[in-house]
């Protein structure tokens, strides 16, 4: 197919209107069109995370959607939330842990670490591990990549803020 | 536009499986159909007897609502099993049952529990029992010019219990096994019982020597350990990920700890 869409989607707060082919994995316009290459492309098949977004705040594999389903969607990469200063508090953990080496995977585990503490008010190590798990690291750093997340995950002003909201949905068990 | 097509055209759902198959280019259609943007495929109704979900509701909006929890446990529990957090995002339970991956966790509980898919083409709707739907792996009943629209699950009974437990390298991986289960317990007798395996032989199945077993019988320990022995003659085959042993095994194991499980609600419930 050569025919091109029209398409216009919310990138980190800006109006995009740009002219793609229906067959452009999302991944590759925000990389190879828009120039975010903060947005890391590892397997291509939604295994390794690298490529993690979010997608109308959800995290989201970029390498498993096409540009065109973006059309009328507000998406937020590593370069935005990092601007934003929505990630400030990972970034600076990240930091202090060590929880990079190569750095191939940081954007990802970022990505989904907002995630994850974002809309789980009471994480427990075990969450965590699980949540985390959405994004490989090839260097193996997970080890630091929890503490950092777990860190963050206990601040005070997290934890005084997770006691008003109600339990997760779904924890009991069957 | 399916219908048009003539059987080369193909639906995307959450396309959490179907686009790292274009990816890789082992499968490559003449047409993609994005339905993504039809908001009446995504919902989750209560009609008092049983729970109406939408094809495109995604794993997260499932995992997350009390309907779910309320009215089918087992599929709340099961979701949290399906693939990683971003995958459940974006990932819907029609795009999991159309696809008919041996490994997915949905066809096994949703066998389990024995619900009803609804499949529509421009002319018809048809109501199929899902073990009529799905057919062995990666293939199902719906036609060229079909789309799947709905699943039916009846409401969980009082009187039930569910479990399922699964096998995987590592947390949200593809299955190796998995076992769900229902049990129908009255004054301490199985009444009625499925036993579902996912990860063998052309994909999930009931096993229904491990069913016999249970049915009638009280709900003890005994039982237990007979039931998960009966499973491990379950056709398995051999991959690159496990031999057709190991997965006997694992049924054995995850069915003994499915039922454990079971019972424990069960007891739970009484006392």
């Amino acid at each position: 197919m050569n025919d091109r869409r029209d398409i216009k989607v919310v990138v980190n707060g800006r109006h995009i209107f740009e002219s793609v082919e229906p067959r452009l994995l999302l991944s590759d316009f925000l990389r190879q069109t828009l120039g975010l290459t903060g947005t890391h492309v590892g397997c291509e098949h939604g295994v390794c995370g690298a490529c993690t977004i979010l997608f109308d705040g959800h995290a989201t594999r970029s390498c498993l959607m096409f540009a065109v389903q973006a059309h009328g969607h507000a998406i937020e990469t590593i370069e935005g939330l990092a601007e934003s200063g929505a990630i400030h508090e990972l970034q600076q953990a990240f930091m202090k842990h060590h929880a990079l080496q190569c750095g191939f995977c940081t954007p990802g585990m970022l990505v989904v670490a907002y995630d994850l503490l974002k809309f789980s008010p009471m994480l427990s190590s075990h969450a965590i591990r699980e949540g985390m798990s959405a994004a490989l690291c090839r260097c193996t750093g997970y080890w630091n990549i929890l503490k950092a997340v777990e860190e963050v995950a206990n601040l005070p002003e997290r934890r005084a803020a997770a006691d008003e909201r109600p339990p997760e949905i779904g924890a009991r068990p069957i | 536009m399916l219908a048009e097509n003539n059987g080369e055209a193909r639906i995307l759902a959450g396309g959490q499986s179907l686009v790292p198959m274009l990816n890789f280019r082992v499968a490559r259609f003449k047409c993609l159909i994005d339905i993504n943007k039809i908001d009446e495929l995504a919902y989750i109704r209560d009609q008092g007897d049983e729970l109406r979900i939408g094809a495109l509701t995604r794993y997260r909006t499932i995992e997350n609502s009390p309907l779910v929890a309320a009215h089918a446990p087992l599929l709340a529990e099961v979701t949290k099993w399906v693939g990683h957090l971003p995958i459940r995002t974006r990932g819907t339970i029609g795009g999991s049952l159309a696809h008919a991956d041996p490994a997915g966790e949905y066809a096994a509980a949703l066998l389990a529990m024995d619900v009803d898919v609804v499949l529509q083409n421009r002319k018809a709707t048809r109501v199929l029992k899902i073990a009529d739907f799905i057919h062995g792996m990666f293939t199902t009943a719906l036609e060229p010019d079909e789309l799947l629209v709905e699943v039916r699950i009846p409401c969980a009974k009082r009187s039930q219990v569910f479990a399922f437990d699964e096998f995987a390298r590592r947390p949200g991986d593809l299955a190796i096994m998995g076992i769900a289960v229902r049990l129908d317990v009255e004054d301490k007798t199985i009444n009625s019982a499925r036993v579902v395996a996912l990860g063998c032989e052309n994909g999930a199945r009931r096993i229904v020597e491990a069913e016999a077993v249970l049915i009638g019988q009280a709900c003890d320990a005994d039982q237990i350990e007979k039931a998960a022995r009966a499973t491990e003659n379950v056709p398995a085959h051999s991959d690159i990920h496990a031999t057709a042993a190991l997965r006997k095994h694992l049924a054995v194991v995850l069915s003994r700890r499915a039922l454990t499980k079971a019972m424990a609600s069960h007891r739970g419930r009484v006392t």
